[in-house]
């Protein structure tokens, strides 16, 4: 086909206008003058001075990456055994129940993941006596849960797609089975662990509802800090808040995508070089 | 069972590596889930916690669910969060369709670049997502401001507006969950796409079809999964969502999903909030037991593809 596809085209242009012109607004208002943060007013960095200086914020940001490293580390170990348990082990004793529950949390609204986990701790509370307090340690069991889910579902479409010919062929030529864990198996996986984690990790950062639920006293997450100020409307110092998120998360993903690009054109090189050298 | 299979069973490793993340998700999952279908059957008591079960309260308790039915404030959330998330569902398809179409259409490194911009948002906060549109739908903001003017512009004077009221509307909950969910939608329906083949097009151009005729007769039907796929990764958190109407929602005309947080936090009516929440879950179980199975069908369909 020569023809040019002008509505798809005008379309796709629209649809990034729409993605883009409310990022882009809110980065511009966060250099407002003005108090009545939809009023412009002149030029200002007056709201990142008062971002910088304000504790909370940065106790919020601390409080929000530990949770988010620990519960994304546990959530890919256990998501990974789940995800090897459902593609290697074909059959065992309640196969189905447990396809069930690494499906169910995907789906399930997180206002009944919320309501479903404060009532759990709470009357754990009442009958083994734990947990003490909720706070840190019930928000990062509860992010582990559903997170988890997310990394098994990646894991096991990597496994699937595995050639699981190279892992025997490992074996005939003599590896020990953790060689072979170790020397192919996990090399295989480890882009999908990798994504996994950064999933589990992101979930776990902009996580709010079922973090409202099972937070207590004192324990005060970034997205809390933000959805509580932004509850009474809307504030000029969120604006540089976020506006620093997404020049972060820009940067980031950039890096990532020259890295993977880089990498892509090694291994490609490496491909040309590899068959010249059989020629 | 290959030698490793084997290997794993005969050490044990194979009952560690199921019995793990099995014995969490039943602690905390699982255990979780049945606290709420039990809560939703108990009476509500002005102890702490403010539930009774059994003892001087009846075993099972259908009063929630009857009320469920008699009080039209569940009806009318229910149909509420239907609608809303109908809409948006169908919007988002009529917008990211096209969208995924045109990424299949531009050249291999545009389509990194523009299929990088469309995760992208994903990556910022979902909040602060919300936020944005908060700023742009305000009274006084460049965004209203503009669409006044327009609306000023085409309509007779005697319906002039100051400002379009946006905020707290059913129309906000509706825009900002188009805009939050629509990456959902494109990638599925990018995927299902891409993978079509261009022959089956200009076979159809060949025998004579205008280009509006292929779409409808060769590239439609082989979308429906995509489209499917799409529908329900939107409307299913849609029709559950609470930050979104609770920030720009009508709160005279609250979402299902903010009854039950209300009813939990607000009323401490544990088992109502439950018996909501069942009967959302319930709602659900329809439209996400069509989403395994035409996601059951097309990984056969790609395993099959993929045999010699």
């Amino acid at each position: 086909m020569t023809r040019r596809p002008v509505f798809l085209i005008t379309v796709l242009c629209f649809g990034f206008a729409f993605f883009y012109i409310p990022i882009l607004s809110m980065v511009v208002y966060s250099f407002n003058g003005s108090r009545l943060a939809t009023v412009w007013g002149g030029f200002s960095t007056k709201w990142y001075v008062s971002l910088f200086s304000n504790r909370q914020v940065g106790a919020a940001l601390l409080l929000s990456l530990q949770i988010a490293l620990i519960s994304a580390t546990m959530a890919t170990i256990l998501g990974a055994m789940a995800g090897i348990a459902l593609a290697r082990f074909r059959r065992f004793r309640g196969r189905t129940l447990f396809s069930g529950l690494v499906t169910a949390p995907l789906i399930m609204p997180e206002v009944i993941t919320g309501i479903s986990s404060l009532m759990f701790f709470i009357l754990m509370a009442q009958w083994v006596g734990w947990p003490g307090q909720r706070g840190f340690t019930t928000i990062t069991l509860a992010h582990i849960t559903f997170s988890m889910v997310f990394v098994t579902t990646v894991v096991h479409a990597r496994m699937l797609q595995m050639d699981r010919a190279i892992e025997e062929a490992a074996m005939d030529l003599g590896a020990r089975p953790w060689q072979v864990l170790r020397d192919v198996t996990l090399p295989v996986i480890s882009p999908a662990l990798l994504s996994g984690w950064l999933l589990a990790f992101t979930i776990s950062l902009d996580d709010v509802v079922i973090t409202s639920f099972t937070t207590g006293p004192g324990a005060t997450t970034l997205p809390l800090l933000i959805w509580s100020k932004v509850k009474l409307g809307v504030t000029p110092d969120i604006n540089a808040l976020a506006s620093l998120i997404v020049l972060t998360v820009g940067v980031c993903v950039a890096l990532a995508g020259l890295v993977m690009n880089r990498a892509e054109k090694r291994r490609l090189a490496e491909e040309r070089l590899a068959y010249r050298s059989n020629e | 069972m290959t030698a490793l299979a084997q290997w794993f069973h005969r050490r044990g490793w194979r009952d560690l590596i199921i019995g793990i993340p099995y014995a969490w998700l039943i602690l905390f999952f699982l255990l979780p889930f049945l606290i709420v279908v039990a809560m939703s059957l108990a009476t509500r008591t002005p102890t702490a916690p403010p539930f009774g079960y059994g003892g001087d309260n009846p075993l099972i308790n259908p009063a929630g669910y009857a009320r469920l039915f008699t009080d039209s404030l569940y009806l009318r959330a229910f149909l509420t969060s239907l609608i809303n998330a109908g809409v948006a569902t169908v919007l988002c398809l009529l917008l990211g369709y096209p969208m995924a179409l045109a990424l299949t259409r531009v050249s291999k490194s545009w389509r990194t670049i523009l299929l990088m911009l469309v995760i992208l948002p994903f990556w910022t906060s979902f909040l602060l997502r919300v936020y944005a549109w908060m700023g742009l739908m305000g009274r006084n903001s460049w965004f209203n401001g503009l669409l006044t003017d327009l609306w000023n512009l085409i309509t007779p004077q005697a319906w002039a507006l100051q400002s379009i009221p946006m905020m707290n509307t059913n129309f906000a909950v509706v825009l900002v969950m188009v805009y939050t969910y629509l990456p959902f939608m494109i990638l599925p329906l990018y995927a299902n796409l891409e993978r079509l083949d261009p022959a089956l097009d200009e076979a159809a151009m060949d025998l004579g079809s205008r280009p509006f005729q292929v779409f409808r007769d060769v590239t439609l039907p082989q979308s429906i999964p995509g489209i499917i796929a799409g529908g329900l990764l939107v409307f299913i958190p849609a029709a559950g969502e609470l930050v979104i109407p609770s920030l720009v929602g009508d709160a005279a005309a609250p979402m299902i999903g903010r009854i039950i947080s209300d009813e939990f936090a607000q009323a401490r009516d544990w088992p109502m909030a439950s018996t909501v929440a069942v009967a959302l879950l319930v709602l659900m179980v329809g439209p996400t037991m069509i989403y395994s199975r035409f996601q059951a069908r097309a990984e056969g369909a790609e395993t099959d593809g993929a045999k010699p």
